[in-house]
C-alpha cells in the first residue's frame, strides 16, 4: 500500500476544483497524487493527455517518444511549440509539463516500445493511456496491458473521427477482442490527415477516464467503443463484448509471450 | 428487410437476406479490411463475409481501425 500523501495549504488550492466534485475530493485528489500514469506517444493524442494529467496533480506521469518535433505536428500536437522543432518530443513535452505542475515527476522514455522492452516499463504504472500513432504500437499495448493486467486506454483518431475504449484485463473487452488483427496496409494520419481539433477532443476523454480510473468517480467506458465525427458532432457508444475466443484475453489464448507475437 | 447499421435504422427494399460482403459493397465502404463487423454482437470473421448473411432486424456495426495518434 502506497502512503498516502497529505495535501499541503497550495495543493488545497492549486486543486480546489476537483476537491470541490463530490467524487472526488480531498480523497480523490491524494489518490491522483500517489498515481502513476504512462502516456505513450507524445503526439496528437499524448499532448492532451500529458499536459492534463499533469495539470490534474498525477503523482507521476511516464511519457513515451522516440520521435522529433516536426513542424507539420505543430497542427494539433499542443504539446510542442516552434521553438521546439528537432527537440525530441519527450523532452519538449516534459519541459512544458514540469512548468505546469512542480508536483508532478514527470519521466521521459525516449524509445520506441517493443516486446523487449514495454513490459519492464508498464509495470511500473497503474494506468496506461495509448495515443500512439501505428497498429503495431496499439496492438503491443493491449497485448502487454492484458498479459500484466494493467489498466489502459485505447485511443485511436483518422480524418475527423475518434474512437476510444477503456480495458481492464481479464474483466473486459479488449481492443483485440473486436479488432483480432492489426489491417494490412493501414492508412494514417500522415496520408489521410487529421483535423487538429480531433486530437484533443478524443485525447481528453482518455485523460479524463484515467482520472476517474485512479479516483474511482463515475463508470468507465468499459466494455463500448466510443466513436465520434466531429465533421457532423455525432457521437455513439457501441456496446462491446469480451470474446472467449480472443487471442489474448479468451480462454485459449494464443498470444501468451510479447516476444513471440511481436518480436 | 430493415436493420439497424451503426446505430440507425436502414430499410433495404427487395431483398430478404444480404451478405456481410454485399452490405459492405452497397455501403461503399471504400477499405473493407480497416473495418471490424460486428453482426447482433458478434464480431464476424473476415474470412466469412461472402457467407454471412444479415436478415431483417439484426444489428449490423461497422467498428473501424483508427491507426492515428
Ligand atoms: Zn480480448
Amino acid at each position: 500500500m502506497v502512503q498516502m500523501v497529505q495535501l499541503t495549504d497550495k495543493q488545497q488550492e492549486r486543486y480546489s476544483r476537483h476537491i470541490l466534485l463530490q467524487e472526488v475530493g480531498a480523497e480523490g485528489q491524494e489518490k491522483l497524487l500517489n498515481a502513476k500514469v504512462l502516456v505513450v506517444g507524445t503526439g496528437g493524442l499524448g499532448s492532451p493527455n500529458s499536459l492534463y494529467l499533469t495539470a490534474a496533480g498525477v503523482g507521476t506521469v511516464g511519457i513515451v517518444d522516440a520521435d522529433v518535433v516536426d513542424v507539420s505536428n505543430l497542427q494539433r500536437q499542443i504539446a510542442h511549440s516552434t521553438n521546439d522543432l528537432d527537440r525530441a518530443k519527450v523532452e519538449s513535452a516534459a519541459e512544458k509539463m514540469r512548468a505546469l505542475n512542480p508536483d508532478v515527476e514527470v519521466r521521459p522514455y525516449r524509445l520506441y516500445l517493443d516486446a523487449s522492452n514495454i513490459d519492464e516499463i508498464i509495470r511500473e504504472y497503474d494506468f496506461v493511456i495509448d495515443g500512439s500513432d501505428n497498429f503495431a504500437t496499439k496492438f503491443l499495448v493491449n497485448d502487454a496491458c492484458v498479459l500484466a493486467g494493467i489498466p489502459f486506454s485505447h485511443g485511436g483518431i483518422l480524418r475527423f473521427n475518434g474512437q476510444t475504449m477503456t480495458v481492464l484485463p481479464g474483466q473486459t473487452a479488449c481492443y483485440r477482442c473486436s479488432f483480432r488483427e492489426p489491417p494490412p496496409n493501414p492508412v494514417g494520419c500522415s496520408r489521410a490527415g487529421i483535423l487538429g481539433a480531433v486530437a484533443g477532443m478524443l485525447g481528453t476523454i482518455q485523460a479524463a477516464e484515467a482520472l476517474k480510473f485512479i479516483t474511482g468517480a463515475g463508470t468507465l467506458l468499459t466494455d463500448a467503443l466510443l466513436t465520434f465525427d466531429a465533421a457532423t458532432m455525432n457521437f455513439r457508444r457501441v456496446p462491446l463484448k469480451r470474446r472467449s475466443d480472443c487471442p489474448v484475453c479468451g480462454e485459449n489464448p494464443t498470444i501468451s509471450s510479447l516476444e513471440e507475437h511481436h518480436g | 428487410m430493415e436493420i439497424r447499421l451503426n446505430g440507425e435504422s436502414r430499410f433495404i427494399d427487395q431483398v430478404t437476406k444480404m451478405s456481410v460482403a454485399g452490405l459492405l459493397e452497397m455501403e461503399q465502404v471504400a477499405s473493407p479490411e480497416m473495418v471490424a463487423v460486428q453482426l447482433n454482437g458478434e464480431i464476424v470473421d473476415r474470412g466469412t463475409y461472402h457467407n454471412t448473411m444479415i436478415v431483417d432486424r439484426n444489428e449490423v456495426d461497422f467498428l473501424y481501425f483508427m491507426a492515428g495518434g
